[in-house]
């Protein structure tokens, strides 16, 4: 069969569609983003009518999910790293109370933080969790390792996770399809209490979950994605996950490694290949992308017994993601640079698109700002982060998804006035509703800038779950209708934009601005589509 | 053989236009191919590159080792030089001369062009100019192709029928516009290198 050239989130879709899912779940987040986008796309998704639509958060995703393999379907449940700490409620229950149909999270990490706060290794939560893991070295892997993780939860009634980190999630590679699989019929559980987590339940299953740690080695011992490849250079064996496989690889010619070579794909880990590596060579070599999970595994706290060498040594750098060069480096293989990049080569960072509605709205605030000073303004994740940059500094925080509303809050408890937060229309229903909750009991003086733009932007423009709610939403939990504010954050609006803010920021109590217009990038494509239809 | 490409650029140039016709053409003559992009915030006019790496073995890294890249194609001039680690010793920089300026601090467009000039294989091509010649702005990044299309180890034929299958189904008078674009920038290739 002709192979297909595809990203690692497409040969995910792609082989969660062909193994039989019936539906996925998710919420944008890069590198995660292009696995649902690709089963809109699918016309098998469209024909099997598979569930492919947003959700508004990653913990409203997964309880979806969750719900899915309850009735007995096949389904995936996608996010970034961090989506998986907003879901680590029902991450870390449902490898508790199993799975029926098929069930896999697909977690995608982001060593070095291309597009994220933090670089947190979910393998780690994996394990806290009980959850076995599947990691690909490469993109038919990752495919393989969707189509068959269905018949793999099913196997143990378990959800496993497939995590991936941004490397493999943007390159593309062909990629060989298999045989379509049929999708299940509605099944309930065999055992009705199965997901019913009453403690005197819970403590059974959580036995049960401990007892089939045992199997799930097994498997790993006799998993095709775990495999010893020995040599004779026995003065150090090499255990390279994911794709760190391949940057061992691409240092020897043809791939020759001259060291025993432990390739590991499935967790947890494969005892009997590790204790072989351990008795036959004289160290271990870690490569591992994101934290050092396996080495401090057997490396031990104390570093004593095995010659572990990896992350924890200095052999490889403590952050940031693996490259071939740097692994050639803990390889102690001599490497030849280009020329050294210029000195009159500025860094380019990321700004906001010209004519972006964010310009206008921070414009406008920063001027009613100044009035009291800056450092007052809670930001949140989204295109409008970038305000933190000059020559707007306009922000002074951005944690997680809706901590802006609640870091307002505190910041205004603390006696903080005017106390600002400025939010996202999809970042405000995924997390910020809540915390307004929490600001409308209690009147707190504070001004919520919400700036619309009517869609997940930095993500590239995908459906948000805002659009048409945000004044209904805000009304409805109870924020006083004279002080939600709609505003147009154009510049021929400014004076004006500015008269409410300053009246917002003034009133001693919640407020919420509404600063509205389309994102620039949506605008473009719908009309760009537009003309289309008008050719055609 | 194996051909190790660097793709620059500024986030919103296309960069990814150009390795998707490198990749189609590739997949014809049934190449093995890796090609890293990056998604997510630098997209937002932030500095972008793509590690494209053609071979006909089966290829490891998703990444190019710094030192073995083959040719840097930048649609931007000072982009082009912020991937000189990568490039091997005889490897070449084949640039676009346009800028593009979103930062308060872009260099001297003079001092760019003078360390490109330092670089011992390059072709600098005003790739915008010769596209608005030939009376379509949008192709200039297959007039980069074009000038590229040298040192790609792919016969020029074959990267005609990659194009075509791009843009096929936008009409023939896209596919002639690009094909047109894609021939101006061998040419200028041909005669400056």
């Amino acid at each position: 069969m002709q192979k297909l050239l595809m990203l690692g989130d497409e040969a995910i879709a792609q082989g969660a569609i062909d193994g039989g899912m019936s539906g996925i779940y998710a919420y944008p987040g890069t590198p995660s983003t292009e696995i649902l986008e690709f089963v809109q796309h699918a016309p098998l998704a469209k024909e099997r009518n598979i569930h492919r639509l947003w959700s508004t958060n990653e913990k409203t995703a997964m309880e979806c999910g969750l719900g899915m393999s309850y009735a007995g379907k096949r389904v995936m449940v996608c996010m970034k790293h961090v989506g998986l700490n907003v879901a680590a409620d029902p991450f870390v229950n449902s490898a508790i109370t199993g799975a029926n149909g098929g069930l896999i999270y697909t977690i995608a990490d982001d060593p070095s933080m291309h597009s994220s706060q933090n670089e947190q290794d979910s393998r780690a939560l994996a394990k806290f969790a009980l959850i076995p893991v599947f990691e690909p070295s490469n993109q038919q892997e990752a495919y393989d390792m969707a189509y068959s993780g269905f018949q793999f939860s099913e196997k143990y009634k378990l959800p496993v996770m497939l995590r991936i980190t941004t490397r493999l999630a943007h390159s593309r590679s062909g990629v060989a399809r298999k045989e379509v699989k049929p999708e299940n019929s509605v099944k309930l559980p065999e055992n009705p209490t199965q997901f019913v987590l009453l403690p005197a339940i819970a403590r059974k299953q959580y036995k049960d979950l401990l007892k089939k740690q045992e199997l799930l080695e097994m498997e790993s011992e006799n998993s095709v994605f775990n495999k010893y490849i020995d040599a004779d250079n026995k003065s150090m064996g090499i255990i390279a996950c994911g794709l760190a496989y391949n940057y061992l690889l691409e240092n020897y010619e043809d791939g020759k490694v001259p060291y025993p070579v432990l390739k590991l794909g499935q967790y947890p880990l494969p005892k009997k290949m590790i204790q072989r590596m351990v008795n036959e060579c004289d160290s271990i070599l870690v490569l591992e992308d994101g934290y050092p999970v396996v080495e401090e595994l057997l490396k031990g706290f104390l570093g004593i017994g095995i010659n572990v060498k990896g992350r924890l040594d200095g052999t490889v750098p403590r952050d940031g993601e693996l490259d071939p060069n740097i692994v050639a480096s803990a390889l102690g293989i001599k490497q030849e640079f280009g020329s050294d990049k210029p000195k009159i080569v500025e860094n380019r960072p990321p700004s906001f698109c010209s004519g972006c509605g964010h310009i206008d709205t921070y414009s406008a605030m920063n001027e009613v700002v100044d009035r009291y000073g800056r450092g007052r303004v809670f930001a949140d994740i989204g295109c409008y982060t970038l305000a933190a940059l000059p020559p707007f500094n306009a922000i002074n925080s951005c944690v997680d998804m809706g901590a802006s509303v609640t870091m307002a809050k505190g910041a205004s408890d603390a006696g903080l006035r005017p106390a600002v937060a400025v939010i996202g229309d999809s970042t405000f229903t995924h997390s910020g509703i809540t915390g307004l909750l929490d600001a409308v009991v209690e009147n707190t003086p504070m001004t919520l800038i919400i700036s619309d733009n009517g869609t997940t932007g930095m993500t590239g423009g995908q459906e948000s779950n805002a659009v048409g709610k945000v004044e209904d939403i805000c009304k409805g939990i109870g924020v006083d209708p004279n002080h939600i504010r709609v505003i147009t954050p154009l510049k021929k609006n400014h004076e004006e934009n500015v008269k409410i803010m300053q009246e917002e920021f003034e009133y001693n109590g919640l407020s919420v601005i509404v600063s509205r217009r389309e994102c620039i990038q949506t605008l473009k494509r719908r009309n760009a589509m537009k003309f289309a239809k008008k050719m055609d | 053989m194996k051909t190790d490409i660097i793709l620059a650029g500024v986030g919103g140039q296309g960069i990814l236009s150009i390795a998707a016709s490198i990749g189609m053409a590739a997949l014809k003559i049934n190449l093995h191919l890796k090609q890293a992009e990056v998604h997510g915030m630098s997209q937002r006019g932030g500095d972008v590159q793509s590690h494209l790496r053609i071979s006909d073995k089966e290829i490891a890294s998703d990444l190019i080792p710094k030192g073995k890249a083959d040719i840097i194609i930048s649609v931007e001039p000072m982009e082009s030089l912020r991937y000189l680690p990568y490039l091997s010793p005889t490897g070449w920089i084949v640039t676009n001369t346009k800028p593009f300026i979103n930062i308060p601090n872009y260099p001297e467009l003079e001092n760019v062009m003078n360390e490109i000039k330092k670089q011992k294989n390059y072709i600098m091509i005003d790739a915008d100019s010769i596209a608005n010649e030939l009376g379509s702005a949008r192709s200039s990044n297959m007039v980069m192709l074009g000038a590229a299309s040298p040192f790609l180890n792919i016969s020029f034929e074959t990267l005609e029928q990659g194009i075509r299958d791009i843009f096929g189904r936008k009409g023939e008078e896209v596919v002639n516009v690009n094909l047109a674009a894609l021939k101006a920038g061998r040419d200028f290739a041909e005669k400056n290198r």
